[in-house]
């Protein structure tokens, strides 16, 4: 693994030497009768430094600053978001809540004057068969009282019916007391007084 | 460029260093090379300031490019890298990035000098990335840096000759980061110095020399589009084999 690492790199530079060498002579990367191919480096040397140095004094933490003053923004704003959006989960909730305390307040209340209601029918009910039950016991009170008065008369009528009846027949009126009796037993024969 | 008026093509001609900035560059020894350096930094430079000017929190073009190019190079540490230092050598690597690119890029335009085209300049970059690469690995582990030239579970006959392997598969580093490089964009510049000398060579002919002076074209258009993804492309080798070298520094194995 190690080898074929490096074994590329060492091929690619013995390969690309091969037609470097070859152009040696007339090359002028390579001339080194003039100066300027060494002065060039130096001058470079010092040009790529002065860019390094501006670059990361200067230039790569005004990006960063950027970059970072964006990123907190973008964390901020999404904390916000975050706060919003529970905020409005639990005005929501709250909403919820109210509405089915409402539902069942109403529900509640809906019962109770259908309780109500159903208990005042009961009550006039109530009343109004006591009524009728009094009014019922009432008439038969004065039925009652209507046939007592009418049996107490019937032994009248019939002792003054026998009498005239047996005035009639006989031509003298009839021992009240025989007579008394013999109604008596008729009548109770008859259910009657 | 193209040597007219003459049957041969000077291809290595544009690689010529000569002073720059007149007298004063001159006196200094100071090159087009170095011009196109300070060019390609200011840039890199023109890039972030005027692209991250605007502070925006939703950036436009510009601050996209800077800051695109801010964050890949940022993966590019933490992922190869690894480790809490990591960030440390992000400056660095985000300096060499974007100098080679902008160096790649520059070349290709017309006229352009392209100074990663000379091998003493991309040897001094490697050298750099070296000797950084060796400073960081003796100050993380000391002596204990050493033993990464001795690979584990090999036979002890074996070592002498491993270490050995092993060292100078090190040191020529240094000569595969920079050749790389260099012979990169320098081919891609012979190739298009060739087509486009074959352009005017050609096209001179007359009338028979007109349609392959014209295939020529068609070739040096490609070439630059290849030259474009070669630029971008050796300037992520370049800093992604830093990283991997610094992982190697930090890590040992």
């Amino acid at each position: 693994m190690k080898m074929s690492r490096w074994t590329m790199p060492l091929l690619g530079a013995g390969l690309l030497m091969l037609p470097a060498a070859a152009m040696a002579k007339g090359m002028p990367q390579l001339d080194f009768t003039t100066p300027l191919t060494l002065s060039q480096v130096v001058w470079g040397a010092l040009i790529f430094g002065f860019l390094y140095w501006v670059l990361s004094t200067t230039g790569l933490p005004m990006v960063a600053s950027v970059l970072e003053e964006r990123a907190t923004k973008i964390s901020r704003d999404l904390d916000e978001a975050r706060v919003a959006k529970s905020s409005a989960d639990a005005g929501m909730a709250e909403a919820d809540q109210a509405t089915a305390k409402a539902r069942a307040e109403s529900q509640a209340a809906i019962n109770a004057a259908l309780n109500d209601a159903k208990s005042a029918a009961a009550a006039q009910a109530e009343t109004l068969n006591v009524r009728l039950e009094k009014q019922l016991q009432d008439a038969e009170a004065q039925i009652t009282r209507a046939r007592a008065s009418a049996m107490s008369a019937i032994r009248q009528v019939a002792t003054e019916t026998a009498t005239t009846v047996v005035t009639r027949l006989t031509g003298s009126a009839p021992d009240a007391g025989r007579l008394d009796s013999a109604i008596g037993s008729a009548l109770a024969a008859r259910g009657i007084g | 460029m193209a040597a007219e008026g003459s049957n041969s093509i000077d291809a290595l001609g544009q690689f010529q260093l000569h002073s720059a900035l007149g007298a004063v560059g001159g006196s200094v020894n100071f090159t087009q090379s170095n011009l196109m350096m300070i060019i390609a930094g200011l840039g890199v430079m023109g890039l972030l300031w005027m692209g991250m000017k605007p502070r925006a929190m939703v950036p436009g073009r510009l601050q996209s490019a800077a800051e695109m190019g801010y964050e890949t190079i940022m993966g590019m540490c933490t992922e190869t890298i690894g480790g809490p230092k990591s960030r440390k050598y992000f400056p660095f690597v985000f300096t060499l990035f974007f100098f080679i690119l902008f160096g790649n890029l520059l070349g290709v335009f017309p006229l352009f000098f392209t100074f990663t085209s000379h091998v003493m300049v991309t040897l001094a970059l490697s050298l750099t990335v070296f000797l950084l690469v060796t400073f960081v690995g003796i100050k993380e582990h000391g002596l204990h840096w050493f033993t990464y030239f001795v690979p584990q579970g090999i036979p002890r006959a074996l070592a002498p000759l491993m270490v050995t392997i092993e060292i100078i598969s090190y040191l020529s580093r240094i000569i595969s980061l920079s050749v790389r490089l260099f012979a990169n964009m320098m081919a891609g510049h012979v190739m298009l110095e060739v087509f486009g000398s074959f352009i005017v060579m050609l096209g001179g002919l007359g009338l028979l020399g007109y349609f392959p002076a014209a295939l020529s074209l068609g070739v040096n258009t490609m070439l630059i589009g290849f030259e474009l993804l070669v630029a971008t492309l050796q300037a992520y080798v370049f800093a992604i084999l830093t990283c991997i070298y610094l992982h190697d520094a930090v890590h040992l194995h």
